[in-house]
């Protein structure tokens, strides 16, 4: 069917696809998360929001989790060098994850207001804890990794979870809270009337500006603050996976230089600046739908912005540029990528007929009176 | 290699949090089937109580669920960060699977979840009733793909090593899907789950009706869980059979160790049922055997050995010369001479046995008899633990079909309410199913050892390269979150059981006035 160059490149796109599905829907979840407590002042407000997610977020989740399934299965190896590299990190949002869950789940379950009020605070750190560190992960992603791989293609991790905290990943870490919040900030608005709505568009309007400002400052250090490493020598694209087999520079044309080279790449960034510009302009106003689209937009562009400034590279190692990971030499095995691929040609569009259906069942404004006619099924 | 401080606090940790995470996975299986089953019965006979069934059985699920998927978040990223060499070594393969249960599970149970809950008056009662079965057919599915997974980590079958990327890559996707050992171990597992959710549902409707509270709730719930229970608990047992069957195939070590079988007797082999495993001197105290029936167990036939422990280790000492000459060979490929190709391919089946020296021995090709003979004594796991957990799985699973033998027939005669004795005992008789799985799980693990992937890749070269520091941090935030967790759930759980259905608000039932709502 495909050759195994082919492939690469559509497990690429794939897992892109992946990425951006997992920014897109968790990244509202999120962002609703972190607004609760200070759009909500009292319980019946903080139900409206919980409830503006209460019967999706489940499923938005499986999207992070296809996301590690599918770079298990197609980069073994990055999955194995990131997630033992960043051991403390990844466990960090792990550990933020597992507010989530009980936080929906078992915060209406008794009434008292404490009960309420801590899960709500926990519900916030579920939402804002992993934007946060996985903003920092994708900043360290553009600073390349301190990692080396042995001659078995064992990894070893050569720095240490402070070092990840540099200046530039910090700047990502909070662009990622801004983003999710935003987003967040406009789903909120959508399916909110009354005092929610006005305060969620309060935020919208508050964050647009932070969030594009904090966009400029990342990519504008990124452009000339940040070296990249080139690729000077490799077997061919469809060669066995083995990332030893090349020579790699620590210092080549740039980031800036490497979209222009490419400059049909220039697109994503343009994408996801004026996407989220426009997503601020009309969500100020009255728009809902709109505005929230134009945001998807912009969250997609500046997924694939990082995805082109990397190609082909997927994990840069700092300390030894020949270990890095690259789509060419990280991948799985031909017929396993092409098993995949059949797979996902096949659920792809089943998970999302099912999960628009679900959307369109559960659709509507939530608003105090809604939730109280509910009272003992919903959150 | 790493330490063994490094390698043994990564197992405790796998185990703890796969264990932990099993607590929640069989309920999840069973309740969602009675839910199913329970909603069937609304929808054909119209009758509110069994809607009442549905959304107070769905509440327990509800806050079960919740930790079920709190802690499987764990065990995808701990692949990752704990077993990061396991994930380059076998991702062509193990990782495969997990994507497909992404694709074909996790969405399907958890983007139903939702509507479960709150889709009822949104949807047509048909409509409900789908959403509840794709509920738990997504739970099952889910299931079948992480066992398939398991299944190929006992009994690695359709893929292959390949010298140039240094890992193992899929061969035949259809060998790894209908591994024999992974459908045994599928139906196994599930209908567990569904005998986990019987119990449950028994055990709880049996003390409704001891309370002599929510007579009409309790009962109706007490019937399906009795019926459903006993249907499940048949293919437990008669699949654990097979299971026994197909590890004396498959896995013959496992399985002479967990019937402590240190001698190759003459066939027909008979079964230990209890006494008390030496490992050192390699024999079973005080053993009561029963002639034959192990014989029939692994071999379906009366004339085939059983092979014993100390024959199954000399086969373990050849493989791993062998396996020396394999890594000896891959070194030379690897170097670039090509013509060690052939002996390679002649001995590469046993590479992971090779391996097993790294232990002792960076270099594995030096190795002496002393470091040999050490190996050996490593593919041989720890008798006494498998043999002891095996029969106490054993004995939960034949007290459960007692206990819903007992409840279908009381339940057919109609008299099970005046069973007091039978009642009690369901109540008391709740925490069984959980001991038999995760004492189950103990001996498909542990009796799995020293290997991650049997015959494959040990499990001391498995690991990440991580410090002890690392580890401590994590398994502390694990104990952590873990233990205040499970305090909540179990809190909820215990609040929900006591309030009943009138949790539900609709005025019918115990504790609640006429007049409300």
């Amino acid at each position: 069917m495909f050759d195994y160059e082919t492939i690469r490149v559509i497990w690429w796109l794939f897992i892109g696809v992946v990425g951006i599905a997992f920014a897109l829907t968790e990244g509202f979840d999120f962002g609703v998360g972190t607004l609760l407590p200070f759009v909500g002042r009292n319980d019946i407000e903080r139900r409206v929001i919980i409830n503006t997610v209460g019967a999706t977020w489940e499923g938005n989740q499986v999207w992070l989790i296809l996301l590690g399934g599918a770079i298990f299965a197609i980069w073994p190896a990055v999955y194995a060098t990131l997630f033992s590299g960043l051991y403390a990190a990844m466990l960090l949002v792990l550990f933020s994850l597992f507010f989530r869950p009980a936080g929906f789940d078992y915060r209406g379950k008794i009434e008292d207001p404490r009960w309420r009020n801590t899960w709500d605070w926990c519900l916030f750190l579920g939402g804002s804890l992993p934007p946060v560190l996985l903003g920092v992960l994708v900043g360290n992603l553009i600073l390349g990794l301190p990692f080396h791989l042995d001659q078995d293609l064992r990894a070893f991790y050569d720095g240490s979870f402070r070092a990840l905290l540099s200046p530039f990943a910090l700047l990502c870490g909070v662009t990622g809270l801004l983003l999710t919040t935003f987003h967040g900030a406009l789903f909120l608005k959508w399916r909110s009337e009354g005092v929610i709505h006005d305060r969620a568009v309060l935020a919208v309007e508050a964050l647009g500006p932070m969030l594009l400002l904090a966009l400029a400052a990342a990519t504008l250090w990124v452009f000339v603050g940040i070296e990249r490493p080139e690729i000077t020598q490799m077997a061919a694209n469809d060669a066995p996976s083995n990332p030893l087999n090349k020579t790699v520079i620590g210092n080549g044309a740039g980031w800036f230089g490497h979209f222009m080279a490419h400059a049909w790449m220039w697109l994503a960034p343009v994408a996801g600046f004026a996407g989220l510009a426009l997503a601020w302009w009309l969500g100020k106003g009255e728009s809902r739908m709109g505005a929230f689209m134009f945001s998807s937009l912009g969250i997609a562009g500046i997924a694939l912005t990082v995805g082109f400034g990397l190609f082909p590279f997927l994990l840069i190692s700092a300390t030894d540029p020949r270990s890095s990971l690259t789509l060419w030499d990280a991948s799985s095995s031909h017929s396993t990528m092409l098993l995949a691929f059949w797979i996902t040609v096949v659920f792809l569009p089943i998970v999302l007929l099912y999960t628009r259906w679900v959307y369109k069942i559960i659709w509507g404004s939530v608003t105090e009176a809604s939730v109280l006619k509910d009272t003992h099924t919903l959150y | 290699m790493f330490g063994e401080d490094i390698v043994m606090l990564s197992r405790m940790q796998f185990g703890l949090t796969a264990l932990y995470h099993f607590l929640f996975v069989p309920l999840t299986l069973g309740m969602t089937f009675i839910l199913g089953i329970m909603e069937s019965v609304y929808v054909m006979t119209g009758r509110e109580v069994y809607k009442d069934m549905v959304k107070f059985w769905g509440k327990l699920f509800g806050i079960n669920f919740a930790m079920g998927v709190t802690t499987g978040l764990t065990l995808e990223f701990q692949f990752g960060t704990n077993w990061a060499y396991y994930s380059h070594y076998v991702g062509d393969i193990f990782g495969p699977l997990l994507a497909s249960e992404g694709w074909m599970a996790f969405f399907l149970e958890s983007t139903f979840v939702g509507l479960f809950f709150f889709g009822w008056d949104r949807l047509s009662k048909v409509q409900h009733l789908l959403v509840t079965w794709l509920l738990a057919i997504g739970t099952s599915v889910s299931a079948l793909w992480i066992l398939i997974a398991n299944g190929w980590m006992q009994h690695p079958v359709g893929a292959e090593f390949n010298y140039e990327t240094l890992r193992m890559e899929m061969t035949s996707f259809a060998d790894v899907f209908f591994n024999p050992v992974a459908q045994v171990k599928f139906v196994h597992t599930v209908a567990a789950g569904y005998v986990t959710g019987s119990m449950f549902v028994l055990g709880i409707s049996s003390w409704y009706l001891l309370n002599k509270r929510d007579i009409g709730f309790a009962r109706r719930s007490f019937s399906i869980a009795s019926a459903f229970g006993l249907a499940s608990v048949l293919s437990v047992i008669v699949l654990g059979d097979e299971s026994g069957y197909t590890s004396g195939e498959t896995q013959k070590i496992k399985l002479a160790a967990i019937e402590s079988e240190w001698e190759t007797h003459p066939a027909p082999a008979s079964f230990t049922v209890i006494g008390f495993p030496d490992q050192e001197n390699r024999k079973t105290d005080y053993a009561v055997k029963i002639p034959y029936v192990l014989g029939l167990i692994a071999t379906r036939s009366i004339d085939e050995d059983v092979k014993g422990l100390k024959d199954l280790r000399e086969e373990s000492v050849e493989r791993i010369k062998s396996g020396m000459l394999a890594y000896d060979n891959l070194q030379k490929l690897r170097a670039g001479d090509l013509s060690a190709k052939p002996a390679f391919e002649a001995h590469k089946a046993d590479l992971g046995y090779g391996l097993l020296l790294k232990k002792y021995t960076d270099k594995v090709v030096d190795a002496n008899q002393d470091m040999i003979a050490k190996a050996a004594n490593d593919t041989i796991p720890k008798v006494a633990p498998l043999f002891w957990t095996f029969r106490i799985m054993v004995a939960c699973g034949f007290t459960m079909l007692f206990i819903f033998g007992m409840t279908f027939y009381y339940c057919a005669t109609r008299v099970a309410d005046q069973k007091r004795w039978l009642l009690r005992m369901a109540v008391w008789c709740i925490p069984l199913p959980w001991i038999a799985a995760e004492t189950g799980w103990f001996v498909a693990e542990v009796g799995r050892q020293p290997w991650t992937i049997s015959g494959v890749l040990p499990t001391h070269m498995s690991v990440s390269s991580l410090s002890a520091d690392q580890l401590w941090f994590s398994i502390g935030g694990f104990a952590l979150f873990y233990t205040v967790l499970l305090i909540i759930e179990m809190y909820l759980m215990l609040k929900y059981v006591r309030l009943g259905p009138s949790s539900l608000h609709t005025g019918r039932y115990c504790f609640e006035p006429r007049s409300a709502h």
